[in-house]
């Protein structure tokens, strides 16, 4: 893997206007990642990690910031937060989502074979149906789907075919950048390494770059090579898988990691039992958003928020004792 | 373990469903015990019959189209299915309680929480009005709730609240079985711990058995003593916690625990358990899973794997393992 | 892949959405009962120059206001018609109306609440509150009013039926739109490039149809019921011309003496309702997903 910075995201914001106040889903997040990686973003339900895909690859338009993305043939950046609808629609086949609920994200009405050829059809790829069919037919191969259900509907398939189906498709425009929201987490065990083990064997063939974002952090880290923790739309630490599993700084993080049931006995292990619930994102006050149940927070926590910086090389975290805290 | 320790003995449960396109077999000459005071796990993927089995002790199972075909379930040595509905509705809340995944669906919400908990006490013992309110408070404090709260409405609660509200109603009369089925599902890691937390407290406090359905084999090895893995609608392997996490026997067993991605080992590639779950309305003929089966041999497609026991109440239903250990 | 390895398990009945719901239509009585009834009106219209044993309009001086016989099944009018050609005559005018003013009311209120539900916001409002005016209307004072203004004809009549009933129309498509923009698949289908217009017509549309199925097969009978009230009050079809609602305002005088003239009219003009309701019923049935296994 080359270091080569493939997206940048500056100072993102997705704010959404409520009856109470501005939601504040994504606040003011930057990151970047490098080509043919594999970012994983973990949190809680409500940190804001779907807003914040989904803003990546404008199916959402954010507030403000920037989302940079290496152009194909230079060395330029384009931002995608602010290109037109002709030059997104353009866009929109390098970059490409994979969705959590297969049971929600396929029309009901479509064949298997529509739909696959959907977007080869919106975006006028083959102009001869026999081109065509044979792109379906290797698609359909490429994610383990049988010839002999090109023409079943998803309600007569089980989830994991649909989730291959969900693939199948945005595989089909050739992307760079895939965000795969939370592709396993509707998933039985047995079927959910079964796909973990497909994107693994697609990413090693076709390079591509993910941000696998997902609730379930042995997931996670299984298929990352870093990860981001989010907590209340920003990103509280980022760093390689080994490292946040193994020296985790921010005292969110390691609630999350001590929190994980594991399927093992005569494991004992400390647990940190995090008190009350994630506050609202509505209006946050201006301080550290985890002060309300971190055990370590102090006043001047409580007075601003941290930013993220470099902690030690590549390990970036948001906390003001985070230095204190190692041991 | 003798007969009268047993507090629920299934003895060859089959229940159906049957429907337009065919009978579904939910579940299939089950066999469960369940000493008193125990917590058992019942583990499986989603349709191996985890809830229709834990319904059809509630008797619950909707009819038409469900249909509890033969065995029995003796509770407390009496057969559930000789009960007259009426019977049911003394035994149900009072004996044996059951908390449902979703806390977002199963209370209320134009009632408040106190009520919602002193109908459940009122309906199965003789007190009046305010008395049960004043149970019902004490009931809240228990699972961690303050008084003060008790006049709120579920939609006031998080997640994680509203979950400890379904656990008091649960327990409020003090039953002897507490069915739980996928209890913490729906919830974040974090909640799931201050979940499961509580609930360990309350299983001391309370000494009530209970049956804890879950596809987590993590969930499992937090709070139970024993463990049944169901798969296809029949319990393929039933052991001690500790003898069942350290040395599964049954293939399937193997299967899954090898399926779940490990937070402290890396794996380039997850061992699978290769196809699908077997269709309930057109189950294989001999072990049901003999067609995902690596060891399997000619016998298990002709002849379905009798429960043996392996050692030290260790059961499992396989042909092939029962050779190897020369049973 | 793992998964073409395994010799495969999961067998399933093919069968296509349409043959779904007509398999589960058929598990209905009342619903096939409705059916059969509706196909009985739909082959009279169609064949009424050849099933219709005398003209509908030619008088007959000499048989007037005959009871029923085995040359007049249903005996004849005040002019010695035959009511029975009559009635069959009419049911292609009912059928008529109450098929093209339920189109009408579909195609224009289907747009406007499709377009209404897509693009929310102020579109969204100013639509829907017209339509509220409209809503505020009496149905069958808003079809008098607009008939009475246009002037009594059958295509007038279809059209104010029609337009009468766009309202209701255009709440129901709102409502099936607003709830399945929301599906994770609309959004799907823009990540991969759709436009907002094959996101309508491919998507959003074949997926709010049950509802609006079912809407418009209940609609037809309140349309037909309609038009029979303003034939009846002389607003509709003229005489001569045979329809149901006429023929029983015509019958009226002549009640207490020669009853059948308004019994089978009337009769005819049950069963075709209850014939509509039963089936929509039955639809609504079939096509409620959450019937499906």
């Amino acid at each position: 893997m080359n270091d080569e910075k493939y997206i940048i995201v500056k100072n993102l914001k997705k704010y959404f206007s409520t009856k109470r106040g501005k939601l504040h889903a994504v606040d003011d997040v930057s990151f970047e990642i490098k080509k043919g990686e594999t970012l994983g973003l973990v949190g809680e339900s409500g940190c804001g990690k779907s807003t914040l895909g989904r803003c990546l690859i404008r199916l959402l338009d954010s507030t403000s910031g920037e989302v940079l993305l290496k152009n194909k043939d230079n060395d330029n950046y384009v931002d995608i937060t602010k290109v037109n609808a002709a030059e997104m629609k353009a866009l929109r086949k390098r970059v490409q989502i994979v969705f959590q609920d297969p049971y929600s994200c396929l029309n009901p009405r479509l064949s298997v074979w529509e739909l696959i050829a959907e977007p080869l059809i919106v975006n006028n790829i083959y102009n001869n149906s026999a081109d065509m069919r044979k792109r379906i037919r290797e698609l359909m191969d490429t994610v383990g789907l049988a010839e002999r259900l090109e023409n079943s509907y998803p309600h007569e398939l089980d989830g994991g075919r649909r989730q291959r189906i969900g693939i199948a498709r945005s595989l089909a425009l050739n992307p760079e950048f895939i965000v795969l929201d939370e592709p396993v987490s509707a998933l039985d065990v047995c079927i959910q390494a079964q796909i973990l083990n497909l994107l693994n064997t697609l990413q090693k063939e076709f390079k591509y770059t993910y941000v696998f974002i997902s609730h379930n952090l042995s997931v996670v880290r299984h298929v990352s090579d870093r990860i981001a923790v989010m907590y209340l739309g920003q990103i509280v630490e980022l760093c390689d898988y080994q490292e946040l599993f193994k020296s985790p700084l921010h005292p969110y993080t390691q609630a999350l990691l001590s929190a994980i049931p594991l399927a093992k006995v005569n494991v004992k292990r400390e647990r940190i039992i995090l008190e009350g619930d994630v506050p609202s994102p509505i209006e946050p006050p201006n301080a550290c958003r985890f002060a309300g149940r971190c055990r370590y927070a102090c006043d001047k926590c409580r007075a601003g928020a941290p930013e993220l910086k470099e902690h030690t090389p590549g390990h970036f975290v948001a906390c003001y004792r985070a230095g204190e805290l190692e041991k | 373990m003798s007969e009268n320790k047993l507090m629920l003995d299934i003895k060859d449960l089959t229940i159906y469903y049957e429907t337009d396109a065919g009978v579904v077999h939910a579940v299939e000459g089950l066999n469960l015990q369940l000493g008193r005071g125990e917590s058992l796990g019942l583990v499986g993927e989603t349709g191996a019959g985890k809830t229709t089995t834990a319904l059809g002790v509630m008797r619950l199972i909707p009819n038409p189209p469900g249909k509890i075909k033969s065995g029995q379930i003796i509770f407390n040595g009496e057969n559930l299915l000789d009960k007259s509905e009426h019977e049911m509705r003394k035994i149900r809340g009072e004996k044996i309680a059951m908390i449902f995944q979703d806390p977002m669906t199963s209370l209320n919400p134009v009632m408040t929480v106190d009520k919602q908990i002193a109908e459940m006490i009122k309906l199965h013992k003789n007190v009046s009005e305010s008395e049960a309110l004043k149970l019902a408070g004490d009931m809240l404090e228990l699972v961690g709730i303050k008084r003060e709260r008790a006049k709120d409405y579920p939609h006031q609660f998080s997640g994680g609240m509203k979950q400890r509200v379904v656990i008091a109603i649960a327990l409020a009369c003090d039953p002897e079985l507490l069915i739980a089925d996928e209890p913490t599902t729906a919830l974040d890691v974090t909640i799931q711990a201050q979940v499961l937390e509580l609930m360990k407290e309350l299983k001391t406090k309370f000494s009530a058995s209970m049956i804890l359905i879950t596809h987590d084999l993590g969930v499992v090895a937090e709070i139970c003593d024993k463990v049944a893995i169901m798969y296809a609608g029949r319990v393929v392997e039933y052991a001690d916690k500790e003898s069942l996490y350290l040395n599964p026997i049954h293939p399937y067993t193997n299967g899954l625990f090898r399926s779940v991605p490990a937070i402290d080992e890396d794996v380039d590639e997850l061992p699978v358990i290769p196809g699908l779950m077997p269709d309930p309305m057109d189950l294989p003929k001999g072990c049901a899973f003999h067609p995902r089966c690596a060891i399997a041999e000619a016998i298990c497609a002709q002849e379905q794997p009798k429960m043996c026991d392996f050692g030290n109440g260790h059961c499992a239903a396989c042909h092939v393992m029962a050779k190897r250990h020369g049973l | 892949m793992n998964e073409n390895t395994v010799p495969e398990l999961v067998k399933r009945k093919r069968r296509g959405a349409f043959a779904e719901v007509l398999f589960r239509l058929s598990k209905s009585p009342l619903a096939m009962f409705g059916l059969a009834i509706i196909l009985l009106l739909i082959f009279c219209a169609l064949f009424a120059e050849v099933i219709s044993p005398y003209s509908p309009i030619k008088q007959d001086l000499m048989h007037m206001f005959e009871t029923p016989s085995a040359e007049h099944w249903l005996g004849t009018d005040e002019f010695g018609r035959d009511i029975l050609s009559r009635l069959i005559f009419g049911a292609r005018v009912s059928l008529q109306v109450g098929f093209i003013a339920v189109g009408i009311a579909l195609v224009v209120g289907g747009m406007l609440g499709a377009i209404s539900g897509y693009y929310s916001g102020w579109l969204d409002n100013s639509i829907m509150r017209v339509m509220d005016v409209l809503l505020s209307i009496p149905q069958t004072l808003l079809a008098i009013a607009i008939v009475a203004a246009l002037g009594p004809s059958l295509m007038n009549l279809m059209i104010a039926v029609g337009i009468s009933a766009v309202p209701t129309y255009a709440r129901i498509v709102r409502g099936s739109v607003l709830s399945i923009r929301s599906m994770e698949f609309i959004e799907a289908a823009r990540s991969v490039g759709s436009s907002d217009l094959r996101i309508i017509l491919r998507h959003i549309i074949p997926n709010s149809m049950a509802p609006i199925i079912v809407q418009s097969t209940l609609g037809v009978a309140s349309a037909i019921l309609n038009a029979a009230g303003l034939s009846f009050i002389g607003l509709g079809i003229q005489p001569p011309n045979p329809e149901w609602g006429a023929m029983l305002s015509g019958g009226r005088q002549y009640i207490r003496d020669f009853p059948h003239m308004t019994l089978y009219p009337g009769l005819a003009i049950m069963f075709t309702i209850l014939a509509l309701n039963f089936l929509g019923d039955g639809l609504r049935d079939a096509l409620d997903p959450k019937l499906k296994r």
